[in-house]
């Protein structure tokens, strides 16, 4: 028999057993900042095809929300530090190595665009909005006639911010779960598809819920195939990831993460979204919430379950 | 049942005591840290350095306590000069500072009241509880004589403590390390070559090329000087040899680990002294110039083949030829380890003359590798008047038993001090410093009937470890951290002197054992034997004797000097062992004149029923024995101790790892705590093994209370060894208990 | 100028003076340690071995911990030595995160602690607190760049391993087996 223990010294709060350094903050924040950048990617690209008229809900309605919940995100993250008060030195240094920094910049610069994004069609919601100062207005103007051109960069960063819930997991080559670039690729599409599943929510135009129901499937789709896609690729892997992807073939973490993620948060507001499109009545809500839900889980099972694999030695 | 003397939590003091207590502790401890280490770059500030000696085990290596500009300890570090330790000590004198720094101390003197009906302690002023013990000492003395105080000590305090009772007229001191740990040992050695090894023992373990450990666990039993020097053998490719039922760390270093059925250890010396001489491979020319009756030896041992032993030890004879051929080849540089807890079953003397047979045979004793001759620095004692001639002593408890115990037996004491019709030499009081009777001495139930019976108990101790609850006045001594106290003058390879003085002020209302003793010896008018106002006093005069100062001595804190006789026998001397004939004896005369056997026999022991297990107790490097349970920095690295169990054993009882369990023994006792299991291929099956000195009951130990198992409580039979009273304690048998058991109403 | 580790487990008792050494000399909180030891029991009775490695930061040369951290808290000192600047520490966690040996923890004032190499007494020419009270003497510390070091020769003259290659890190510290 093989026994390995620790002879004295190990029992560190949130290290021993296992660690527990990430608790709810990161998750939520993970799942934030894939929300918002769901929302404003198809806010992005809509407007540079020049349908933003034909999708209300995507281009104006849901992106007053991403300020919210980019900032909201961003507070999470102030709350998971344990040094808060030394929280401006991250703004401090530019490290294009740390994934966490890359985040910190990352919103640093997606958060203003998107301000100016909703600033633009704060009049359409209230008609009487008045800027006070005149150079305001007349900057106004300006991005309301060059929408496409703010478009572009907040696409493209919605992109990056996308990948970048996945890259701050996946960067950590000592967490073998985590250690897969199929997770930057990954949360991209989840958060996607929470984008997607705010939109229909928020959509009064059957078109557009159509259109965005029809996105959302193939979003589903895809997470699925990058689902069985991370586990084919642990299985392949090395002792330490196939102990890891056991924590969810198995183990611990099977039964939350098959019910909720896999079948109520994927599958069911899939099929969902499929009769909704057959024409069958479904309330709207029910797959969005689905989704949502299912998303926000998947990102607190990665970040708990990711904490207790490690290398073996 | 009427209990006189109920045992009392010392937590159940009133609020106020608490408040003082834990602001006390703040202060003591304080914001832990001095300096802003933050990028690690910067040094922290020291005030000074202190010279000292540590307290927190017997080996006593010299150091340096580093003091704070604020009056904290920061750490402690080894003198580089002392040979003892060579400047790095063991972690249990590094983590010292957690003796000083233990929130949980004694803080002020306690007396026993019995308020409404309960009995309880109250804090006490120091006048109050010297007058009080000194009151009840005079009436002692006056209604059955002085020499019906009793001392039980451990360590430095203890001679502060000899000297009171010496003045007062009793002789009675004791401790347990006679007869529950290296007594056999000693005997046994006295018996073969006149001499014990002694205390650090004398095995030249840095130069040997062959050592062999017998139950000896070097680097669990953190015993500094040993354990350095065993690294340094291996460094030097030493043939380690060790016997125990557990793969010891010891035995994981080892080329020959002979994993042995526990109690059969005679056996196998026994065949091992017979391969050496029927091989024709022993040390010749040393047996006879320094042994005589080898003759004798030789036909004794002629049927001990390692086929015999076979059979009862499980040892195949091919390993046991084996192993004896290595010891010849390395003699004389060879060591048979004598062990130091050797209180085993019953029949420990003859075991370690076993052991001092095969040291003989090989001619270990004065020669390099082997064990070297000690020598000491003499320190002249402090002038003082004689000490009265006691009527009668601790022999006289013995009662004809024990005949070649050459210190007090605790355990004679102890029975002395439970009134009998008609006994006629009766112990009355008991000062107790600085050793936890309660988990030190087996026989708990004689152990509380003295107790319960005693006029006088007084308890001296820095912690409020079980006994205190004991005490009718419990006084509360300062840390060797905060205190002066005798010259370290250990005889070993180089003699030297170290100093112990405080590095800091005594916290709380703490008093060093010194003062505490001249306090109560001159309240019973023995201040002639006091005359001095301040040990360090002592300590200068005696320096000056030997031509250095105290303040030479602070400064350098450890002085080597050097020897003036040879440290192996000089081969063209005409070298004279301390035994009456001079000659290193193989047949025991006075064992045979006392009616033992003038030779080691193996006789067999009990072995556990079905669904027992044979308790083995040892240490961990660690923790000294109850005395550390406590200690934050040392808990921090070994909370509890656990119960090794064999992998097919855990399978057969269905145990897992880190489960808990009580044990129960052969006679019922079931633990007072549960234990975390530890399923291990280090251990035998036939046995479990627990580290001593855990599972303490006193809540005032609020970190150590319930935490492992106490061995002791489980030790309920033991098989006295009939020459010197040493108290046997392997023969117990433990089964589990998986579900808590029902606890019976305590009294 | 590398400095390095080599330990001797074949000398090692696990006895953790290095544990408490490093607790007093460097002022770690109770409860918290930056070193530790490892047991690891092979085999079976009574074939059975045992391993008892002293533990700590590695001081990788390939360090995750100072890739990841947004600050630049974690960065590298002379001779390799990986330290955290308190200062400029925000708490994040990505370092414990990354590093493979679980050698990081947040301490109770909020920035991130690990073993420092002792580099305030390194620089005084000491050795570090672990390695200077270790009763088996089995711990050595130097300069790998130094062919004369104590520990270049060890690695010279014995077998050694790091622990867990496989993860890219180039841990600077050696077990000698």
């Amino acid at each position: 028999m093989r026994e390995e223990l620790f002879a004295s010294g190990r029992n560190i709060p949130n290290i021993d057993p296992y660690l527990n350094i990430w608790h709810w903050q990161i998750p939520i924040y993970l799942f934030l900042g894939g929300l918002a950048a769901g929302i404003l990617f198809f806010a992005g690209v809509f407007t540079i095809m020049g349908k933003a008229h034909k999708m209300p809900a995507t281009v104006k309605k849901a992106p007053m929300i991403v300020p919210f919940a980019l900032i909201f995100g961003l507070f999470m993250l102030f709350l998971d530090l344990k040094h808060k008060l030394y929280f401006w030195q991250l703004y401090t240094t530019i490290r294009l190595e740390s994934p966490m920094g890359w985040g910190a910049w990352v919103l640093m610069i997606i958060t203003p665009i998107s301000l100016l994004w909703c600033a633009s069609y704060i009049k359409e919601f209230y008609p009487n909005w008045d800027w006070k100062f005149k150079f305001l207005n007349t900057f106004e103007a300006w991005v309301i006639k060059n929408r496409v051109i703010v478009a572009w960069p907040m696409t493209i960063y919605a992109v990056i911010l996308g990948i970048y819930t996945g890259i701050l997991l996946s960067a950590f080559n000592a967490r073998p779960l985590w250690n897969t670039s199929i997770l930057g690729p990954l949360f991209l599409v989840s958060g996607m598809s929470t984008g997607a599943a705010i939109i229909i929510m928020l959509s009064d135009d059957h078109k557009e819920r159509k259109i965005m129901g029809r996105i959302d499937i193939l979003l589903i789709v895809i997470e699925l195939f990058f689902i069985v896609h991370l586990f084919m690729g642990f299985l392949a892997g090395s002792e330490a990831q196939i102990d890891a992807a056991n924590l969810f073939l198995g183990g611990k973490f099977t039964a939350p993460f098959f019910t909720f993620v896999v079948m109520l948060g994927l599958i069911f507001p899939a099929v969902l979204e499929i009769f909704e499109l057959k024409g069958f009545k479904v309330p709207i809500y029910v797959p969005a919430i689905l989704v949502l839900i299912g998303g926000l889980i998947f990102r607190f099972l990665m970040v708990e379950a990711g904490q207790i694999t490690r290398y073996l030695y | 049942m009427h209990t006189r003397r109920k045992f009392i939590k010392i937590s159940s003091l009133g609020i106020g005591a608490t408040a003082f207590a834990g602001g006390m502790a703040k202060w003591a401890i304080g914001s832990t840290s001095p300096t802003n280490i933050s990028t690690g770059s910067q040094s922290l500030a020291f005030g000074k350095k202190v010279a000292t000696y540590c307290e927190v085990c017997f080996w006593k290596c010299a150091g340096w306590a580093y003091v704070t500009p604020n009056n904290q300890i920061q750490k402690i570090i080894g003198n580089a000069d002392d040979p003892q330790c060579n400047g790095r000590l063991c972690p249990r004198g590094t983590g010292g500072v957690g003796m000083f720094s233990d929130p949980d101390r004694l803080k002020t003197p306690l007396m026993r009241v019995t308020k409404n009906g309960e009995q309880t302690y109250r804090e006490a002023s120091w006048d109050e509880a010297l007058d009080f013990i000194a009151k009840k000492m005079k009436e002692i003395a006056e209604k059955y004589g002085p020499e019906s105080m009793a001392l039980f000590n451990h360590g430095s305090s203890g001679k502060h403590f000899t000297q009171l009772l010496n003045a007062f007229g009793s002789n009675n001191v004791t401790a347990p390390s006679f007869a529950q740990c290296r007594g056999p040992r000693d005997t046994g050695f006295e018996l073969t070559f006149g001499e014990s090894v002694s205390s650090p023992e004398v095995t030249d373990i840095r130069d040997t090329r062959c050592m062999v450990l017998i139950g000896s666990h070097i680097g669990e039993n953190m015993h500094n000087g040993q354990v350095q020097e065993m690294s340094e053998a291996i460094d030097k490719g030493a043939v380690i040899i060790t016997v125990d039922p557990r793969l010891s760390t010891a035995a994981s270093k080892s080329k020959y680990w002979l994993p042995i059925k526990p109690s059969t250890d005679l056996a196998l010396l026994l065949s091992w002294i017979h391969v050496l001489i029927y091989d024709d491979i022993y040390n010749k020319e040393y047996v006879a110039k320094y042994a005589e009756g080898f003759n004798e030896l030789k036909e004794h041992v002629k049927d001990f083949t390692p086929e015999w032993a076979y059979g009862i030890t499980t040892i195949k004879p091919e390993q046991i030829r084996q192993t004896a051929r290595e010891m010849a080849n390395a003699a004389p540089a060879v060591i048979i380890h004598p062990g130091r807890h050797t209180t085993w079953y019953g029949d420990d003397v003859q075991r370690s003359r076993a052991i001092a047979i095969l040291n003989a045979l090989l001619g270990s004793w004065g020669n390099r590798g082997g064990i070297f001759l000690k020598e000491g620095i003499k320190i002249p004692e402090f002038p003082r008047p004689a000490y009265p001639k006691p009527a009668w002593s601790w022999q006289d408890t013995l009662n004809g038993r024990y005949p070649l115990a050459k210190e007090s037996i605790t355990n004679t004491i102890i029975e002395a001090s439970i009134p009998e019709e008609g006994k006629e030499h009766q112990i009355k009081g008991w000062i107790v410093s600085g050793t936890n009777l309660i988990v030190s001495i087996p026989l708990k139930e004689q152990l509380m009937k003295a107790m319960q019976s005693l006029e006088l108990l007084v308890v001296v101790d820095t912690m409020p470890m079980e006994i205190t609850g004991y005490a009718d006045v419990v006084l509360p001594e300062c840390t060797y951290l905060e205190r002066y106290d005798d010259l370290r003058a250990t005889a070993h390879r180089e003699p030297t002197l170290c100093l112990r003085m405080p590095a800091v002020e005594p916290l709380y209302e703490t008093k060093p054992a010194w003062w505490i003793s001249k306090q109560i010896g001159e309240r019973l008018g023995l201040g002639a034997y006091y005359n001095y106002t301040d040990f360090k006093e002592v300590i200068d005069w005696q320096l000056k004797q030997v031509g250095l100062s105290l303040s030479e001595m602070e400064r350098i804190g450890t002085k080597k000097f050097a020897r003036k006789t040879p440290v192996y026998i000089d081969p063209n001397s005409d070298h004279q062992f301390k035994t009456s004939s001079g000659k290193i004896h193989f047949y025991s005369k006075e064992l045979e004149e006392a009616g033992f056997d003038p030779m080691p026999k193996y006789t067999a022991h009990d072995q556990p029923e079905d669904g027992f297990y044979r308790l083995i107790y040892g240490r961990a490097p660690m923790h000294t024995f109850s005395r550390t349970a406590n200690n934050r920095n040392l808990v921090a690295l070994m909370p509890e101790n656990s119960v090794w169990v064999n992998p097919q054993v855990a399978e057969l009882w269905g145990l897992k790892k880190d489960q808990y369990v009580w044990l129960k023994n052969q006679d019922g006792i079931v633990s007072n705590f549960s234990v975390k299991v530890r399923v291990t291929e280090r251990i035998r099956w036939d046995s479990v093994y627990i580290v001593h000195g855990f599972g303490h009951h006193h809540k005032p130990l609020t970190y150590a209370f319930g935490r492992g198992v106490n061995d002791t409580e489980l030790i309920s039979k033991i098989s006295v060894d009939p020459i010197m009273g040493g108290t046997g304690m392997r023969g117990n048998f433990v089964t589990f208990v998986k579900v808590q058991p029902k606890k019976e109403a305590k009294s | 100028m590398r400095y390095a580790m080599a330990i001797d487990t074949r000398k090692c008792v696990g006895c953790s003076d290095c544990v408490v050494a490093c607790q007093t000399e460097n002022n770690v909180p109770l409860g918290f340690c930056r070193d530790w030891v490892v047991e690891v029991v092979d085999g079976t009775y009574p074939n059975v071995s045992i391993e008892l490695r002293s533990e700590r930061c590695n001081h990788c040369d390939n360090s995750p911990c100072v890739r990841c951290c947004p600050t630049g808290a974690s960065h590298f000192e002379e001779g390799g030595i990986v330290l955290v600047e308190h200062n400029k520490c925000i708490g994040c966690g990505a370092c414990i995160q990354a590093c493979p040996y679980d050698a990081r923890y947040s301490h109770p004032e909020g920035y991130v602690d690990k073993c420092t190499f002792c580099i305030h007494r390194v620089r005084e020419g000491k050795d570090p607190a672990c390695v200077s009270v270790c009763p088996t003497s089995c711990m050595y510390f130097g300069d790998l760049d130094d062919p004369n070091s104590k520990v270049v020769n060890m690695l010279k003259n014995r077998k050694f391993k790091s622990l867990a290659p496989e993860a890219g890190t180039k841990p600077q510290i050696f077990y000698l087996v």
